[in-house]
């Protein structure tokens, strides 16, 4: 096999994981330590692009459309959670369901009403356009050798929040013992908020980083939420150690399928059977390996300890 | 004296109350399918433009007698599609049913128009089994059938001596209808296929990674929507444009030019497609309707709206025949065989399957006088060109 196609696959794969991490993230601390299911989880990747493009178009600079554009989606999402979501932490997953799906519709159409009906478009910034070479003839766009750098950083920022910072102290607390935390005289409500809204504007930030090569249109959320739902699932839920090598897994098993599986499966069966196999195959890839997962390891790879 | 300037002024008003019934016949009502809400909206509204400049070019009058359009949206879901078609027959009991985008959405409403005994019109979607086995005498089709665009791009490689051709698409009805039309015609060797999840999937750049190892000769593709506008923005970003000539079919229109041009998406320049319309086609209908459309909505019409306008006029040439008398369905049929009107796209007939035999052309895209990206008429690659279904419908 090609070594420098196979390379160049290679890092589509982990640029999609590095995304797919962004949005699991947030979903996994706030399933993992708020014990909440948040289908809108989606809608927040969907508004940071919004606001991003927006932010943009205004200023005309890229920086700035993140810079303003993050806070935007960190403040939306603990507002959501103030107003909308902080009564339904006592209630049944499936109350929760209902209500976050409902904010999915909510929020679909609320961009519609607010921006163009196909959405908003950013172009790429010149420094960023076009590729470089990296040495043994791969050649690789530099728009996404940025997103996995961006990825990598708040990987590890996340990583420092967690386990170096009183607010990341807090949160090891309140996921542990939400009650004997709050008993101590730590704000759980302030906490919850923080933390939802740390996750959102993670959600947005993946949102903002994809933008410049999808352009934000509504309803983007739910076709990459459902991806990290299983990530989270393949991870263990509550893990942001276990997102992180999910979203890998299942970005590169992803791509690799796309890229390789007819070729695979010409191997086995007739020319026709193989086109018609491969790109159906290639799509459940990551499910068939969530199925796997659920079966052998329920918990996950990396299960939360808890006390 | 004022008697009787009263009593005069009574007598005029009472012919003119009289006179009213005469004049103000009911007005023909016809039904227009179309999306108005979804991210496909878009498409949907400069349909419903086109529609309205045309009502209005024609006076709002066919046959003499008053025209009123009901829209209906479909919401690009099929089962919509079908409740709004059952509304425009039961509720509001239009004449004529015209409009649909989407095949699917066709395919779920066709019988709820035909079981009624009215005419169907589909402005956009061209299904092969509508085409061929389930061809029905009351339904027309004013756009082309989804083989025939592709089959002329089919040939439009071979004459530019493309050998080696890498095929992307989504992994859909209409997908594997586009590429199995340039199969049908295309001589060289498919070196590549990638059928891509419809409608999530919208980053490519594994595929576009491969079509780099694979060096083909060109690269054709069929993204119809937003997708169309993402797969070029990345096609230019993965640096294959100006490398590998890319060839489309549905995938750049007038609705998405305008876009790319402000994105500066230079690669899609230059471009190549092919398709039975193109908004610098040199004919008098065509021309009014370019102009007119760009002045009241401020951009180059799509050939969804193209399609839309025409289909007012097919429907109008048809009530005319009959002297404004609708319900006369035999001989509406009759005039709508002859396609007897000033279509956008110049002269065409229509099939024995009721599909249009007419010109598919090359179109490339460039820029006009002012600097707009538009698409500019090249040549005819298929002459009066008839459907590969026709044959098996029994009509």
């Amino acid at each position: 096999m090609d070594f420098v196609l196979l390379a160049e696959q290679a890092l589509n794969g982990i640029q999609l994981g590095i995304l797919l991490f962004l949005l699991a993230a947030g979903l996994t601390l706030v399933l993992g330590i708020m014990d909440f299911v948040n289908l809108a989880h989606g809608s927040f990747y969907m508004l940071g692009a919004f606001l991003f493009a927006t932010f943009f178009n205004w200023t005309g600079s890229f920086m700035m459309g993140f810079l303003l554009g993050l806070p935007a989606t960190l403040l939306l999402g603990m507002l959501t959670e103030v107003i909308c979501l902080r009564t339904l932490y006592q209630r049944d997953h499936l109350d929760q369901v209902l209500a976050t799906f409902g904010l999915i519709l909510f929020f679909n159409q609320l961009v519609q009403v607010i921006w163009p009906l196909d959405g908003v478009a950013v172009p790429m910034p010149a420094v960023l356009d076009g590729s470089v070479r990296l040495g043994f003839g791969i050649e690789y766009p530099i728009y996404r050798i940025v997103i996995i750098g961006c990825g990598l950083a708040i990987a590890l920022g996340l990583y420092l929040l967690v386990v170096r910072t009183r607010l990341g102290m807090l949160i090891r607390a309140g996921a542990s013992n939400r009650t004997m935390a709050g008993a101590l005289g730590v704000d759980i409500k302030l906490l919850f908020s923080c933390v939802f809204g740390l996750g959102a504007a993670l959600a947005g930030f993946a949102g903002m980083l994809i933008t410049p090569i999808i352009s934000a249109t509504s309803g983007m959320g739910e076709q990459i939420l459902i991806l990290a739902l299983v990530v989270i699932v393949i991870g263990g839920i509550g893990s942001i150690r276990g997102a992180f090598i999910a979203a890998l897994i299942a970005g590169l098993i992803d791509t690799m399928g796309r890229s390789f599986l007819d070729v695979f499966l010409l191997v086995f069966l007739p020319p026709n059977a193989a086109e018609a196999a491969g790109p159906a195959l290639s799509s459940m890839l990551i499910y068939i390996l969530m199925a796997g997962i659920l079966f052998f390891r329920p918990q996950g790879l990396f299960p939360q300890q808890r006390r | 004296m004022r008697l009787k300037q009263i009593a005069g002024v009574a007598s005029v008003l009472a012919v003119a109350v009289a006179a009213v019934p005469a004049l103000a016949a009911e007005p023909i009502k016809i039904g227009f399918v179309t999306t108005l809400t979804t991210g496909a909206a878009v498409i949907g509204k400069d349909q419903q433009n086109a529609v309205n400049l045309a009502i209005e070019h024609m006076g709002a009058k066919m046959g003499g007698r008053d025209v009123k359009i009901i829209f209906g949206d479909d919401e690009f879901n099929p089962q919509k599609g079908k409740q709004k078609t059952e509304k425009l027959i039961k509720r509001d009991k239009v004449d004529i049913v015209a409009g649909y985008i989407w095949s699917h959405v066709l395919m779920a409403s066709a019988s709820t128009v035909l079981d009624a005994g009215k005419i169907l019109i589909s402005a956009n979607a061209g299904p092969s089994p509508l085409a061929g086995k389930r061809c029905n005498k009351n339904f027309f089709n004013i756009s082309w059938q989804n083989d025939q665009t592709t089959m002329a791009m089919g040939e439009v490689l071979n004459k530019r001596g493309i050998k080696s051709l890498y095929v992307i698409a989504p992994n859909y009805a209409a997908g594997k209808n586009m590429v199995a039309g340039v199969e049908r015609t295309f001589k060289g060797k498919i070196v590549g296929k990638d059928m891509t999840k419809w409608p999530t999937q919208i980053d490519w750049a594994a595929e576009f990674t491969k079509v780099k190892s694979v060096h083909p000769d060109a690269v054709f593709t069929f993204y119809p929507g937003k997708h169309g506008g993402a797969f070029i923005k990345q096609y230019q970003q993965a640096g294959l444009s100006g490398r590998v000539p890319l060839y489309s079919a549905y995938t750049i229109d007038s609705i998405g030019l305008p876009k790319m041009q402000k994105a500066g998406l230079k690669g899609v320049l230059g471009t190549y497609m092919t398709q039975f319309w193109a908004p610098d086609m040199k004919n008098a209908q065509n021309q009014k309707f370019v102009a007119d459309f760009r002045a009241k909505y401020g951009t180059y019409p799509s050939f969804y709206a193209a399609q839309a306008y025409d289909s007012m006029f097919f429907i109008k040439s048809a009530v005319d025949a009959v002297g404004g008398k609708i319900s006369d369905t035999d001989g509406m049929r009759a005039a709508l065989e002859k396609a007897d009107f000033p279509s956008i796209r110049g002269k065409f007939t229509m099939g024995k399957n009721h599909f249009p035999v007419q010109n598919f052309y090359l179109r490339k895209v460039e820029k006009d006088a002012e600097g707009n990206w538009t698409t500019k008429l090249k040549n005819v690659v298929l002459a009066n060109h008839v459907d590969p279904y026709a044959k098996d419908c029994k009509m």
